[in-house]
């Protein structure tokens, strides 16, 4: 390597990490970006967008087999093909990667291809180099697919699978079980089952989608339910017994205990951070008691100039938040003073059909919080626009602070509740109270005429419901 | 990584201030919120915060100098981080942009377009100072920083946004600092009133021949025996804290002006702004000069509420403590120099408010009472008065109704 002295090093070319490094760039940083694998991370290659191709197949199939005939399309015998779904979810993902490739080259980013490790004194090596950051170090690593063991759960990349697996699969299996249904278990329910597998979902808390407001998690559950998806929520997998061909599960639900046979299990109870292998240790990041990353507010580790971004600098682990924390973290290594990170309003997405979305607190939350909320809500059975596309399944509900009108949270579930929830983000960001979001002039027939309504009803001056 | 530590305008009008003692020295690790220095303004010692974390590098200003708004006074940074091009930057003289500067306020515009009628709805901001009208320019809040300010009636114009380009968030509003800016306001607030072709006629004119303020004087005599009584009973209540005279005065005042709103007032240049709650300034002397504190919602205080007040503010005025917002937004002012021994002065107004009174030595007079001459404690007061919000006659009515509540204490409870 020509000049192996960068402002920045970033240890990682995922959403977090190559935004880090546009940023750095922008700024006039010699800025270096590692990556073992391809560029643009999990995200672009193993998770956020195969999977957003795959669900827009799943979608189709369905509007094919459920709802053409009604819609005046009259089609022939519908073939599901997910084999073909997923080559073409490959290439979406090879064009994202490539075009984060471009954005390197355009910022002059020096792209290294390997596992860098951390040396003391702001070095990373990696193979037979050394590189030496000036400024700052930012660790980006991410994390991986893991397994539920303590479950007789470990992945064998043929039975008991990942997302991983799951994203690569020639043809869907006739029938999987999913065991955990947040965001990503719902995503893949959604999918194999409009693929014609059958889904069982298994959460072991009371609910799927967990973390979302309970209403959402109900909507979603009854709309699963009527696809013929099994919801087995409160479930715990007590033991499983794997075979390469199948796997028998002993599921314990409401004091019952079950049997759910299936070719394959999907495990998708969470993911382990990338944190070992760098060398941390020795260049004096630490962790804590729980082995995760110690960072201060300013997401500085606690070794000085190694800063931590993305999944491994703590939760949620959503890739729009870790590309704030890129961006954040790239400004003060420039010496700028960035607004800082409103952890409270991180927009959370699961892109099922319908979709949900959500920011800020669920009103089990305001309750927990002994808050004096209003609930403003417009259900879709009432918007003209879900009418005329036939995808009335949904709602959007606000969480109104009750003296000065602050939006203590939203939740759109929704056809299109991924592109709806920003109004609500932009608000929230800005403290705008629902008086300025019912205000602001709706494009009529929209679905986000719906969020205006739901502002509106938590006045009590709902006006088509 | 660097930030410059900048003097910052710490009160409205302040355009440069002392560095009186630096709290923190060169190597020293800081915390933003930490108290850097403390800064003698126009109007008060208060305290430069540090407004970043690391460890103060260089100290540019001693102890003593004067600084101008905005000027670069420190460097905070990490401990072995180059500054060297900060440092310099300072060195050349460069002045650094204010921290939060403030535009020179516009002249308020009366809550109205050209509407003819001469008595407008009452404004939704009940604010006394600043954030809508009178004072500092345009304020950056938050739509929900606006409405908590509104209803807890708290004065977003002194407070320091920690939003983007300082915008004024709700998280601005949490602290106990807010809290204390003002008291919950009650419902009311102010009207603005647009001048009439008269008003603005005896405005230009008087203004020509008098000065920009231009003042008229009344005097009046008031028998003080009953309000002596009044507070030599209250005090042998044996409760804390005592009564004075001129918490008694304080009180009349507010309660007389609370049924003469016309003298209750701000010359806003296009129109007339009538509160409908007194906010009384208190003229005290201190050691390099003068401020006047504000009592505010006198109207609605009790006496022993208004003493207590008083007296805390007065001895925090002394002792330089004061926030800015405890010294602006006054509608009324009263002087006392009646413990100085001077039997009768008068008191220049403090604008935009339109009336200050003089009060003086409450002393045993020979007067002719019940037809006999005997001896009684008189007091001589002197409303300044400015003649372009107030008549001569609706000065005088004010004042008698002034007279009667002191000279019957109980009316002041009618």
């Amino acid at each position: 390597m020509a000049n192996n002295t960068f402002d920045v090093i970033i240890l990682g070319g995922g959403p977090a990490g190559y935004v880090c490094a546009i940023r750095a760039a922008q700024l006039g940083l010699n800025t270096a970006v590692v990556e073992r694998e391809k560029l643009g991370g999990v995200c672009v290659n193993i998770g956020c967008i195969p999977s957003k191709a795959l669900l827009h197949s799943a979608y189709v199939a369905n509007l094919l087999k459920h709802d053409a005939k009604e819609l005046g399309v009259t089609v022939g015998e519908v073939k599901l093909d997910y084999g073909t779904a997923m080559r073409r979810s490959r290439q979406v993902s090879e064009q994202n990667s490539k075009g984060v490739e471009f954005l390197m080259k355009k910022h002059k980013v020096t792209v290294v291809h390997g596992t860098g490790k951390l040396l003391p004194g702001k070095k990373v090596q990696v193979g037979n180099d050394t590189l030496t950051a000036t400024k700052a170090i930012v660790l980006a690593t991410g994390t991986r697919v893991k397994g539920l063991p303590q479950a007789g759960l470990e992945l064998n990349k043929t039975s008991v699978i990942s997302s991983d697996e799951a994203l690569f699969l020639e043809q869907a299996p006739k029938s999987v079980a999913i065991v955990g249904a947040g965001a990503i278990g719902v995503e893949f329910a959604d999918i194999f089952n409009a693929f014609g597998t059958e889904v069982t979902l298994i959460e072991v808390l009371p609910r799927i989608l967990p973390v979302e407001d309970a209403e959402s998690s109900a909507t979603i559950a009854r709309s699963f339910k009527k696809r013929g998806i099994e919801v087995l929520a409160g479930a715990k997998v007590k033991s499983a017994k794997v075979t390469p061909k199948k796997v028998t599960l002993e599921v314990e639900a409401g004091g019952k205990s079950r049997t759910v046979e299936v070719e394959q299990v999907l495990v998708a109870t969470g993911r382990a951070l990338n944190l070992e292998g760098f060398g941390l240790e020795q260049a004096g990041v630490k962790l804590t008691d729980k082995g995760l990353l110690q960072v201060d507010k300013n997401l500085q580790t606690t070794a000085p100039g190694v800063y931590a971004i993305g999944d491994i600098a703590g939760p949620p682990m959503l890739a729009h938040k870790g590309s704030r924390e890129g961006i954040v973290v790239a400004e003060r290594i420039a010496g700028q003073q960035p607004h800082p990170i409103r952890y409270d309003n991180v927009p959370s997405v699961t892109y099922c059909h319908p979709e949900v979305a959500s920011i800020g607190l669920t009103e089990d939350q305001c309750k927990e919080r002994k808050l004096d909320y209003v609930v403003g809500k417009f259900p879709l059975t009432a918007s003209g626009r879900a009418r005329a596309t036939n995808e009335t399944e949904g709602f959007v509900k606000i969480l109104r602070d009750k003296q000065y009108g602050e939006i203590l949270g939203a939740h759109i579930v929704a056809s299109h509740a991924s592109e709806m929830i920003h109004e609500l983000a932009v608000a929230r960001e800005n403290e705008y109270t629902v008086e300025e979001v019912e205000l602001a002039i709706h494009a009529h027939p929209t679905l986000s005429e719906a969020v205006a309504e739901a502002a509106l009803d938590s006045l009590g001056r709902v006006l088509h419901a | 990584m660097a930030t410059k530590v900048v003097m910052e305008a710490l009160s409205p009008t302040m355009e440069e201030g002392r560095l009186v003692e630096w709290h923190k020295h060169e190597g020293d690790a800081v915390k933003a919120g930490d108290v850097l220095a403390e800064v003698e303004t126009d109007k008060a010692v208060m305290e430069l915060p540090a407004r970043a974390d690391g460890v103060l590098r260089k100290v540019l200003v001693a102890a003593g100098a004067t600084v101008p708004t905005g000027g670069l006074v420190a460097v905070i940074g990490g401990a072995d981080e180059d500054i060297t091009a900060l440092v310099k930057a300072a060195g050349s003289g460069k002045r650094e942009a204010p921290a939060e500067p403030r535009a020179p306020a516009p002249p308020p515009k009366p809550a109205t377009s050209a509407a003819p009628t001469p008595t407008l709805p009452a404004s939704r901001f009940p604010l006394p100072v600043g954030a809508e009208g009178g004072g500092g320019g345009r304020v950056k809040a938050s739509p929900l920083a606006r409405r908590i300010a509104r209803e807890r009636g708290l004065n977003l114009a002194v407070l320091r946004g920690s939003g983007p380009g300082g915008r004024v968030i709700k998280r601005d509003l949490e602290g106990a600092a807010a809290v204390a800016l003002a008291p919950a306001t009650p419902a009311g607030g102010f009207e603005d009133v647009p001048l009439t072709q008269i008003r603005k006629t005896i405005a230009r004119r008087l203004a020509e021949s008098l000065g920009p303020v231009p003042h008229f004087f009344l005097t009046v005599e008031v028998d003080m025996e009953r309000a002596w009584e009044a507070r030599e009973a209250l005090n042998a209540l044996g409760e804390e804290p005592k009564i004075s005279v001129n918490d008694i005065i304080v009180k009349a005042t507010a309660q007389a002006l609370r049924q003469h709103r016309e003298c209750n007032a701000w010359w806003q240049g296009e129109f007339i702004r009538y509160f409908n709650d007194v906010h009384i300034g208190m003229a005290v002397a201190v050691e390099q000069g003068l401020i006047t504190p504000v009592i505010r919602y006198a109207d609605q205080k009790g006496l022993r509420q208004l003493a207590a007040e008083a007296c805390d503010l007065s001895q925090r005025a002394r002792d330089r403590k004061l926030a800015p917002e405890e010294y602006t937004g006054s509608t009324f002012s009263i002087s006392n120099l009646g413990m100085l021994g001077i039997d009768e002065f008068t008191a220049v107004i403090n604008p935009p408010e339109a009336g200050i009174l003089a009060i003086g030595a409450v002393t045993r007079q020979p007067v002719v009472h019940d037809g006999a001459v005997t001896a009684r404690r008189r007091m001589r007061m002197t409303m300044s008065c400015d003649h372009r919000v107030i008549d001569g006659a609706t000065g005088a009515r004010f004042l008698q109704t002034l007279v009667r509540m002191l000279e019957n204490p109980l009316a002041m409870v009618c």
